[in-house]
């Protein structure tokens, strides 16, 4: 519930959404330098900063460490800030895509997202804006919210809402059954055994994960899909690399092995957003650094969601035994490059042709791009329809509480007891849906069966 | 002519279940009590069927005798069979159900208020409630005598402006037979307190000369009766059984081409009946792919021939009845005794009562069952009993007692009953508890005991056996999670032949009773040390153990319901001056005027938004008082 657990450290984009350069993520809490210092690198760290001040370095991932993105970060002490709390201002390189992943790494560091409205209401709890300007901000985040929820019937109006009908079909059918049975034990009711309850449990257990899936789909939406471009050294990465981004983000020379770690950065093609990440050649070295690197861009290939494998043209192809066994598995785009070295071949064995250089080429890889995605992340013209994180996280708990109710009739324990954890996923369901439990299983059990005196 | 009587500390008006339990509770504690009651020989009376009990009904007879009221002990004494449902279930949905000797229900408890030091039972008909400056001062009765009180709580069941229904035949009349109550409507309008009107029915009572139990199934008592009452020790009795038999399409057929004589189905009824007690008629029209209906003969008691028909309560002509009844097998050649009739009567909205059960608007006035919109004895009985208990502390100048959903399925019943109107009389069911693993009817005594003995209906003898009883429960099972069982041939035999899996290293003795085939009892040769204990304990003992998890899992759920319910609103708020609260929101919350934001929150009609808002208004309400009492 919004206003509780006043102690949390809470975190939302306090910039709007768009294609803005610059986006703001903003936490706020007593311990949010904790939070900071868990994804925060740079000169300074995070506990000797003093209030009021702006800091330059790096947002990482808390687990992996591995850079996010350039950022700026402010620190305003409380009581001296918006909320009176001690807050944090990250400010980013654009893109909701960065911003996102930024946040999404400061709540895996411990932050919580801010409900609709919080900051504006610690501000007002901490005793920050007066009462006057209060009702005024009242009203704002009552309509704040009600668009929140607006915002939620619409996701919930498209494909979604079908398998959450579904979700809550079953569970109520279930809870019906269940209370049915209890209230009325002496009547003749055409009950669930437990076997039927268990397969109702992975019926809905089957939804849930449906509606999972769709929330990777939204994970992508979110982060991007990771696309890793690899290659043997200097066969022209860091140029596509380039080319594709119209920006010199990598760096570029002629020497083989200058890009000693990966860089990354963002794409958006036709609407989906791609994390383009540049690796270092791949190739047996002595050189300790760039053996680094090369176990990196191996380790890379495991999680990438998209490999553009680049050849060069002008010269033999040596295949790593090492990494084309992964390779097999990936998803992946061949891409000869320096067609303007040798203009005169037709190149047959690839997907793509191009030229870095010249950028020929380019935007027929783009296409490829774009193609092999939507064939393995069906995305709906509705971009409404992707889970957001929230849901997500409901899910995955209303999943566990399906998993212990299933525990619980295989422990051979009574259907009452499983009644719990379905009573949770129920609950849990209906907060998702915006719609509450109240006598919705009572008025099934008299819609469904004759009882009473 | 009106005159001035004597002037008590509290009149209760009626003496049904509720009034009962308020009267007695007032009186128990230390209040000069008059108790009226439209005739005499109706106290504690059970116009429908001759039951105490059932599902979820049971956890509220033990609430009400773990508090120190009257409902477990009287039918104790006056029960003629006895079962606990659900015994194939888990322990949360265990149920007490008793019949009753209807009579001898009434005769008993007529004694005990009769007996009752500070308490007169009367038999006058109150007519009118002398409010002053919004404040209850005395009740008028038809005589013309005025009663002084300082507190007055309403129990008038289905006697305001009762009607009655069988078929074409409508009259006005109180449940049975008895004069209905037709002026104190009219006193509690100009009262300024809006009334509802609700329907409820009863089926026939037929002579059981004319039965034939041979073509109907016997329905036994459980070999050994659980008492009601914690005081109880045991009930030795010779048990009545119930018969069990089906109607058959016959039956419907007779429904169906009689429709059309129903006041029911004519509209003549404008009262809304609840949808657990259906009648015949309105179950074969809503289920007419059913085959049969179940319908149970329950005796009304040992010196009568009379024979309750569950399941068959109409409000079809009686000629229509008669056909009915008489073509289900047993009651070929059945003769009523009584006719089944629907009755009609006034009830007020409960959400102008706070969750002590006092009106909101006139001070020292309560109500306390049917009249509340519920239905059910013992539903009324809990109800009679929280208010004659708050009526009291509040003349003490003691804070009122307000049990909430995490503590007992009575907090749940007022809290249902006060936040939301509804549309139909109100039942108490499993369905509605959160946290029924932990409102159990084994422990009602360990989570209600303590609280009726700070409020004084309590011995400090009961109490003191009570916390003896906590303690060896919390030491049994200190003891238990200390024993390791070896897996020695000798113990995997007994495992092997009680249909659980051996074990093939030490384990917890805590950790095996959680499976299904362990029980405390059958544990016992792993556990040689043992001590002798009461079954009570013992119960309690395995109960705790096996279900810990689940225990856990709902305690956590009350720790978060505990957090929004002690966010308390201001009982002057005034909801249209904060600013953000939805049109709808705002009329909600002024009239029904929720104790918390967790009360708030179950308001239908009060959206997530509108409880954000009352948590910023609060807290901003709390920086102002501070800043206040800092400068």
């Amino acid at each position: 519930m919004i206003g509780e657990h006043h102690e949390d450290v809470i975190a939302a984009i306090a910039t709007g959404a768009g294609e803005g350069g610059i986006g703001i993520v903003r936490l706020s809490g007593e311990h949010v330098l904790d939070v900071l210092s868990r994804v925060y690198t740079g000169a300074q760290k995070p506990e000797s900063f003093e209030s009021h001040t702006i800091h330059y370095g790096h947002i990482v991932h808390p687990q992996s460490q591995s850079i996010i993105d350039e950022v700026l970060v402010s620190f305003m002490g409380a009581p001296r800030s918006y909320t009176a709390q001690n807050t944090v201002e990250i400010n980013c390189h654009g893109g909701m895509v960065v911003l996102n992943a930024v946040l999404d790494a400061v709540i895996e560091a411990g932050a919580r997202l801010a409900e609709p409205g919080e900051f504006t209401m610690r501000a007002v709890e901490n005793g920050r804006i007066d009462l006057s300007q209060a009702e005024a901000v009242l009203n704002i985040i009552n309509a704040k919210t009600e668009k929140s929820l607006r915002y939620a019937e619409k996701q919930l109006a498209g494909g979604l809402s079908q398998k959450y009908t579904a979700i809550d079909d079953e569970l109520i059918h279930m809870l019906m059954m269940v209370d049915a049975s209890i209230d009325y034990p002496e009547y003749d009711i055409d009950g669930m055994t437990e076997n039927e309850i268990i397969s109702a449990i992975d019926r809905c257990v089957g939804l849930v994960d449906d509606l999972l899936r769709t929330s990777s789909t939204g994970k992508i939406m979110r982060e991007g899909i990771s696309t890793l471009i690899l290659g043997e050294p200097n066969v022209g990465k860091s140029s596509l690399f380039n080319a594709l981004i119209t920006e010199d983000r990598a760096l570029v020379t002629a020497i083989p092995g200058t890009t000693r770690d990966f860089v990354d950065t963002y794409l958006n093609l036709e609407g989906i957003p791609f994390r383009l990440i540049d690796t270092a050649g791949i190739r047996e070295t002595a050189d300790v650094v760039e053996r680094l690197g090369v176990d990196r861009a191996l380790s890379l290939i495991d999680e990438a969601e998209l490999i553009i494998d680049m050849r060069d043209v002008s010269r033999e192809t040596q295949v790593n035994e090492m990494i084309d066994h992964q390779l097999q598995q990936k998803k992946r785009i061949i891409v000869y490059n320096k067609i303007d070295l040798n203009s005169e071949n037709t190149y047959s064995d690839c997907d793509v042709a191009l030229s870095a250089k010249t950028g020929e080429g380019v935007d027929e890889l783009k296409a490829k791009m774009v193609e092999a995605v939507q064939k393995s992340y069906p995305m709906s013209d509705d971009s409404d329809v992707v889970l957001n994180k929230r849901h997500a996280d409901a899910l995955t708990e209303i999943r566990s509480h399906l998993t212990e109710a299933k525990n619980t009739l295989q422990a051979g324990l009574s259907v009452d007891m499983a009644a719990i954890d379905l009573n949770e996923a129920l609950v849990k369901l209906r907060a998702i849906t915006g719609k509450s439990v109240g006598e919705d299983i009572i008025d099934r059990i008299f819609a469904n069966f004759c009882l009473g005196k | 002519m009106s005159y001035n009587a004597k002037t008590y500390d509290v009149i209760v008006i009626g003496a049904g279940h509720a009034g009962c339990e308020a009267a007695l509770a007032a009186a128990r504690l230390g209040h000069q009590t008059l108790l009226l009651t439209i005739n005499l020989d109706s106290v504690a009376m059970m116009p429908c069927n001759p039951a105490i009990g059932g599902t979820g009904k049971g956890h509220l007879v033990r609430e009400i005798d773990a508090l120190g009221g009257e409902m477990g002990k009287n039918i104790d004494a006056t029960m003629i069979q006895c079962r606990m449902l659900n015994t194939a279930k888990g322990p949360a949905v265990h149920s007490l159900r008793a019949q009753a000797d209807k009579k001898a229900y009434q005769f008993r408890m007529k004694e005990v208020i009769e007996n009752q030091k500070n308490l007169l039972l009367k038999q006058q008909e109150a007519t009118e409630l002398i409010i002053k400056d919004g404040k209850i001062t005395g009740v008028e009765v038809q005589t013309g005598a005025i009663y002084g009180c300082k507190a007055c709580i309403v129990c008038t069941g289905t006697y305001l402006k009762g009607k009655i229904f069988i078929g074409d035949v409508q009259y006005e009349s109180g449940p049975n037979g008895l004069f209905p109550a037709r002026f104190l409507s009219q006193s509690l309008k100009d009262a300024g307190i809006s009334l509802q009107r609700f329907k409820t029915g009863t089926p026939a009572r037929v002579d059981a000369k004319t039965l034939d139990y041979d073509e109907m199934t016997i329905q036994p008592g459980d070999e050994t009766i659980t008492p009601f009452s914690f005081e109880t020790e045991s009930i030795d009795i010779d048990q009545v059984p119930c018969y069990l038999t089906y109607t058959n399409q016959e039956t419907h057929d007779i429904i169906n081409a009689n429709l059309d004589r129903s006041p029911l189905v004519k509209g003549d009824v404008v009262g809304v009946g609840p949808r657990y007690c259906p009648s015949i008629e309105t179950k074969v029209m809503r289920f007419q792919d059913k085959e049969r209906h179940q319908i149970f003969m329950e005796p009304e008691g040992l010196h009568t021939r009379e024979v309750y028909v569950q399941g068959m309560s109409s409000c079809l002509p009686e000629d229509v009845q008669i056909a009915l009844y008489r073509t289900v097998p047993g009651m070929h050649h059945v003769e009523f005794m009584r006719s089944a009739y629907a009755i009609e009567y006034d009830c007020i909205h409960p959400t102008e009562l706070y969750a002590t059960l006092a009106h909101k608007k006139i001070d020292g006035l309560y109500f306390a069952g049917q009249i509340n919109g519920t239905s059910g004895y013992e539903e009324a009985a809990a109800q009679g009993l929280i208010a004659g208990i708050n009526a009291s502390l509040k003349i003490q100048g003691k804070e009122e007692i307000i049990l909430d959903r995490s503590e007992a399925y009575i907090g749940v019943l007022i809290d249902d009953i006060i936040n939301e109107d509804a549309e139909e009389p109100y039942r108490m069911m499993t369905s509605r508890a959160e946290y029924r693993l932990l409102l159990r009817q084994d422990n009602a005594d360990r989570r209600l005991t303590p609280i009726g003995h700070e409020v004084g209906l309590i011995s400090d003898e009961r109490y003191q056996k009570l916390v003896s009883k906590t303690e060896a429960i919390n030491r049994e099972i200190a003891r238990v999670k200390k024993i390791t069982v070896k897996p020695s041939a000798e113990n995997n035999a007994i495992l092997k032949d009680l249909g659980a899996t051996p074990i093939s290293s030490g384990v917890a003795l805590d950790t095996l009773l959680k499976r299904p085939q362990i029980t405390y009892e059958n544990t016992a040769p792993f556990d040689p040390e043992r001590q002798p204990l009461p079954d009570p304990v013992k119960e309690a003992v395995e109960i705790e153990i096996k279900y810990e998890g689940y225990i856990h899992k709902q305690i956590a759920q009350v720790k978060n319901f505990k957090k929004a319910e002690s966010k308390k609103l201001p009982k002057d708020l005034d909801y249209r001056s904060i600013g953000g609260l939805r049109l709808e929101a705002c009329e909600k919350l002024e009239r029904i005027r929720p104790m918390s934001i967790g009360q708030a929150s179950r308001i239908s009609g009060v959206s997530p938004a509108d409880i954000a808002v009352l948590h910023i208004y609060l807290n901003h309400r709390y920086q102002e008082k501070k800043h206040e009492s800092e400068n």
